[in-house]
């Protein structure tokens, strides 16, 4: 049975749209221009040599063909690289993790008094401003090649970005269960334990999940500039043309990724 | 004892959401605050344990004073205050027994409390209470898995651990349906005889207030204007209480009376 409609219904004459995203049409139809003048004036402008790039296409393509298929038969090097890898990344991911969470705790406004927020938040922008490989070159002048300087790298590198999003969730916690446990008479270290770290719990698992995961894909990349690991083993062997091994490694850490995001996806559907 | 005088709150530059107020409660008595959003009841609770800090006036439990209070301090006073919230308020990711134990955590050890590691003494306490209002058999349940009357129940029972000299609770039954509210009023009754505990309830179901509870407060602007006994608490004192308030939940304003008498419903 179809709906009864009336006359009235029918005959309102009532039209409805749904509001812009932005009101003000000059800003509006203004933001598309702009950004249509910018693109015209980024691509006359940047040095874009043409006839090189089609130069160096068909050369690329024999780099690529040379890749083909990926040699394995230097087992012995990849293994050793990625055990070195495995290491750096779940050692930097354990020690990032475990020193975020003071500090998280610090860059929380909620549980934090305005100096401690202040330095807690520094700390974070400074341990977030450079980019892991720029870090990675600063410990590798600092402790000389190796692992070491790929641990320093990568646990800093992992403070600045779990300890950043600790901090955000711990500032969107239910404040409530925060009271209860000051209404029972406890302290800042109990209530910390019981009120706060709970409702932060999963977060914090995922977090150190997936920086696992992070850190794994850039022990590869700061490798490259001497900080131990498979990316040096991978540098190596673009610097001697063995493009079949460089597949074979790049082959290797996209299967490793892919198990490692399964585990972490898996783990915390768990812990939720 | 509980004795509050010339209690004054005021938020930054605002008028002050309570204005001199004055109220004493001795003995085992179930007191009901009654008044419309924003007379103030939930600040006053809050004074008391001091999760808001009054602007002036005293506030005495047992001769002690508790404005004023700092650091460890404050935290012994708060010990002996249990307060039970609108929304339980509970760890949701711990355990019904880690929630129960909560209640001691001003009286053990950081260590203790970390590690759980609690005395004999409180998990006997735990488990006595826990059977008493009916939830013991959840003690390893997760607390978030349980049902509103449930949780309230693990709620009230935290509030006892800390054995209190007094029970605040901020509308406990405000996020529950009408037969689990009344049993949780009931609850309360029955637990102040028991525990000659004295209990202070902000309450909103004027009906229960009368059925349940030994004294009636009716607070408005911040200040104290009606108090005695459930059978005094007539129609006179309703429309002064919640009388030309409008209510935001009814469709347009609603004239005066009918506003009043709603809330009797």
């Amino acid at each position: 049975m179809t709906p009864v409609r009336t006359a009235t219904d029918a005959s309102s004459g009532r039209v409805w749209k749904k509001p812009p995203f932005i009101a003000n049409p000059w800003v509006r139809y203004g933001l598309v221009a702009i950004t249509l003048v910018y693109l015209y004036w980024a691509f006359s402008t940047l040095p874009f040599n043409w006839e090189r790039i089609a130069e160096g296409l068909p050369r690329a393509l024999r780099i690529f063909g040379g890749a083909f298929p990926p040699s394995f038969e230097r087992a012995g090097l990849l293994w050793t690289g990625f055990k070195e890898s495995f290491q750096i990344a779940f050692l930097s991911t354990l020690l990032g993790v475990f020193l975020s969470v003071p500090i998280a705790v610090m860059a929380a406004r909620n549980v934090a008094p305005l100096p401690v927020y202040l330095l807690g938040r520094t700390i974070i922008i400074v341990s977030r401003s450079f980019h892991p490989v720029i870090v990675a070159i600063l410990f590798v002048a600092a402790v000389g090649f190796g692992p070491l300087a790929g641990i320093l790298t990568l646990t800093l590198y992992s403070i600045g970005f779990v300890a950043k999003l600790l901090a955000e969730e711990i500032e969107e916690i239910d404040w409530g269960q925060v009271e209860a446990m000051r209404s029972v008479g406890a302290g800042y270290l109990k209530m910390l334990v019981y009120g706060v770290f709970p409702q932060i719990m999963p977060r914090q698992i995922g977090l150190s999940m997936y920086q696992l995961d992070s850190n794994l894909r850039a022990s590869a990349v700061v490798g490259i500039v001497g900080a131990g690991g498979i990316g040096g083993t991978l540098m190596n062997a673009f610097g001697r043309y063995d493009y079949d091994f460089a597949l074979a490694i790049l082959l290797m850490i996209i299967g490793i990724i892919l198990v490692s995001e399964g585990i972490s996806g898996w783990v915390r559907k768990k812990v939720w | 004892m509980l004795e509050i005088t010339n209690l004054v709150k005021r938020y930054g530059r605002n008028d002050p959401v309570l204005k001199g107020l004055n109220l004493s409660v001795d003995g085992s008595s179930v007191v009901s605050i009654v008044g419309a959003s924003g007379a103030g009841k939930s600040t006053m609770l809050r004074c008391i344990n001091r999760l808001v800090e009054p602007t002036s006036g005293s506030i005495k439990l047992n001769g002690h004073e508790l404005v004023n209070l700092r650091g460890s301090e404050l935290r012994h006073s708060r010990r002996r205050i249990g307060m039970v919230f609108q929304g339980f308020n509970l760890i949701d990711r711990l355990t019904v027994m880690e929630n129960v134990l909560s209640g001691r955590l001003g009286y053990v050890s950081f260590f203790q409390a970390l590690t759980r590691r609690f005395p004999q003494t409180d998990i006997d306490r735990a488990f006595n209470l826990m059977e008493r209002v009916g939830i013991a058999h959840y003690a390893n349940k997760r607390a978030d898995q349980l049902s509103g009357g449930e949780r309230q129940r693990v709620a009230v029972v935290r509030a006892l651990m800390q054995e209190p000299e007094i029970l605040l609770a901020d509308e406990p039954t405000a996020s529950l349906d009408p037969k689990t509210s009344q049993q949780i009023m009931s609850l309360l009754q029955t637990l102040a005889s028991e525990m000659s505990l004295p209990v202070l309830i902000n309450i909103h179901n004027v009906t229960q207030a009368r059925m349940y509870t030994d004294r009636i407060v009716g607070m408005r602007h911040g200040q104290m204007i009606f108090d005695g006994a459930p059978k005094d608490f007539n129609q006179d004192a309703l429309d002064a209480i919640y009388g030309g308030i409008e209510s935001p939940e009814e469709d347009g304003g609603e004239p005066q009376h009918q506003t009043a008498q709603e809330a009797l419903a």
